[in-house]
């Protein structure tokens, strides 16, 4: 028997439920017994830039991290193409927070890049040219190619954040799950950073992506999940990030309502 | 003792390999942000040691068979580590704060048993302060094997594993992202740590072991900016120290071992911080005139 043959016809981009990029049903989590989130149902259409949206503490962060199995789950099922993540990781991507690093850390910005082609090598095999090839291809698509021998503190907040996003770029995953890739990073790397999502859109590829700003969430993001603490709403961008919607995502607080509320006329006046 | 003499070369070799796997094990520990982590399991392996005494003594034994205190001083270190996850797990306090409650419980233990020892009869002979400061050139030939025979596995351990311990101490949730253990990658860091300070008891003593491990690995931090640069030049700053303190206290018998060992490494720590490239306070001033360095 051929491998084609061994093929299920959701190896070939059908949309159905199981084959879903991410595929999320009845998550709860909870930190101190407290929950985070709260019976999430999500089903991620595949190649799409996927926006996360909600308040701070609205369980954005602890999302992504439960889909990755980096913290428990209180219950619920999390699939990535039809499976569970543990048998999936060759075809997710991560982009951590910024923060989560300790950006002295003695390495220099290709062996950064390089660790994201560490899980299809074995334990004790080293990094050899194919790896150093594919990172370098990584640097080069966020216009870092020039920094590569640097020491990865030596580069500003929005270099190190694209740093991180040339390592999941050199993970060759098909499914990319970000935490905040545009925080503190400035206009001009906001737009590399964007440029980057869609080529991977268009190579289809999805990404998920934690996002703060509310003025670029229409532009960005074919589709949008909001989120406090339950799902709100999630859909496409257009029927679903409404005034209406965000007013029940970011419920109880007046003064961010009325920021958002002004924020969406702008964006809609724009 | 003179350093033509074979005794002494069997010494400084063996303080060389403890001293070179000391310096690999400092650097894990300062990258992965647990230097406590050395002196919380160093001073637990005190109250092992006495325990160890008292439970030959009970059953008869002499209590100074090497192996079985090394036993307890193992067992004590265990018992310190696994400490540290219970305080940071019940109390909720941060890693620092676990292994400094560990550190000193341990170690008040350890000095409280002691001090019974030596109040008890032949305790004072019992020789047990030796583990506290060392005592490298009195050390038998078997005792310098065992000891070489640790720090060489512990250095081969360090070596292969490279690539998995540096992405584990850059950004453990990505290395869990990708599938590795963790907790696994971890728990061999703790062992190799613990394993160069039982190692090193005998020949440094357990206070100075403890700045072994780090001296080295600072020192090494000091002069590069690569990880895959300063595993080497940390452990070559270990074994240095082994054989230069050996070599010290051949020429002035009167001096330990282990301290002139620690004295060493001291010594390259302080070379290192004024002269090391980029970082050192020399480079740093040159560069602050010449307009800065963004460290």
């Amino acid at each position: 028997m051929t491998s084609a043959t061994a093929r299920t016809p959701s190896d070939f981009g059908c949309e159905h439920s199981s084959s879903s990029p991410l595929s999320i049903h009845a998550l709860t989590v909870a930190y101190d017994r407290r929950p985070v989130l709260w019976d999430v149902d999500l089903d991620v259409p595949a190649q799409s830039i996927v926006g996360v949206i909600g308040p701070n503490g609205a369980g954005k962060s602890t999302l992504l991290k439960a889909c990755l199995g980096l913290i428990p789950i209180a219950s619920g099922k999390v699939s990535v193409f039809g499976k569970p993540y543990e048998e999936q990781r060759a075809r997710v991507g991560y982009v951590p927070q910024r923060e989560s690093v300790d950006w002295d850390f003695p390495v220099s910005v290709l062996e950064v890049v390089m660790m994201g082609t560490f899980g299809q090598l074995g334990w004790f095999q080293m990094a050899g040219k194919l790896e150093r090839a594919k990172a370098r291809e990584a640097l080069d698509a966020v216009g870092l190619a020039d920094e590569e021998n640097q020491q990865i503190g030596q580069l500003s907040g929005g270099q190190q954040q694209r740093v991180f996003l040339a390592r999941a770029l050199a993970q060759s995953a098909q499914i990319y799950l970000m935490d905040e890739p545009f925080s503190s990073v400035d206009a001009a790397t906001e737009q590399a950073i964007i440029a980057v999502l869609r080529r991977m859109r268009s190579e289809g590829r999805t990404v998920i992506v934690v996002h703060h700003d509310l003025e670029t969430a229409r532009d960005y993001f074919d589709w949008v999940i909001l989120l406090n603490t339950r799902v709100v709403a999630a859909g496409p961008t257009a029927t679903t990030l409404t005034h209406e919607q965000l007013r029940k995502t970011y419920g109880g607080r007046l003064t961010l309502l009325d920021e958002a509320a002004q924020r969406m006329q702008k964006a809609q006046l724009g | 003792m003179n350093w033509f003499d074979y005794n002494t070369q069997v010494v400084a070799a063996a303080t060389a390999l403890l001293g070179a796997a000391a310096g690999l094990a400092g650097c894990l520990l300062l990258l992965r942000r647990r230097a406590l982590m050395g002196d919380a399991l160093g001073h637990a392996t005190l109250p092992g040691i006495a325990a160890a005494y008292l439970v030959s003594v009970a059953v008869g034994g002499t209590g100074k068979e090497p192996w079985v205190l090394l036993a307890g001083a193992a067992a004590g270190a265990i018992a310190g580590v696994l400490g540290v996850v219970l305080v940071r797990r019940g109390a909720r306090v941060s890693d620092e704060t676990a292994m400094a409650i560990v550190l000193g419980a341990f170690f008040g233990l350890g000095t409280a048993l002691l001090t019974v020892i030596q109040a008890s009869p032949g305790g004072h002979q019992a020789g047990l302060s030796s583990f506290i400061l060392g005592h490298a050139a009195s050390m038998v030939a078997s005792d310098l094997r065992a000891a070489s025979i640790v720090a060489l596995v512990c250095v081969a351990l360090v070596v292969l594993l490279t690539k998995e311990l540096r992405l584990l101490c850059f950004d453990e949730s990505f290395a869990r992202v990708i599938g590795r253990p963790v907790r696994w990658l971890d728990a061999t860091v703790l062992i190799i740590v613990t394993a160069v300070v039982i190692a090193g008891l005998q020949a440094v003593g357990l206070i100075l072991i403890l700045s072994l491990l780090i001296l080295p690995a600072t020192a090494a931090r000091l002069c590069t900016d690569r990880f895959t640069v300063m595993l080497p030049l940390a452990a070559a700053f270990g074994a240095i120290s082994g054989v230069g303190g050996t070599l010290v206290s051949s020429f002035a018998p009167r001096l330990p071992t282990g301290p002139c060992i620690v004295l060493v490494a001291a010594t390259l720590f302080v070379l290192a911080l004024l002269f090391a490239p980029k970082r050192g306070l020399f480079a740093q001033a040159a560069m602050g005139r010449a307009g800065g360095y963004r460290p």
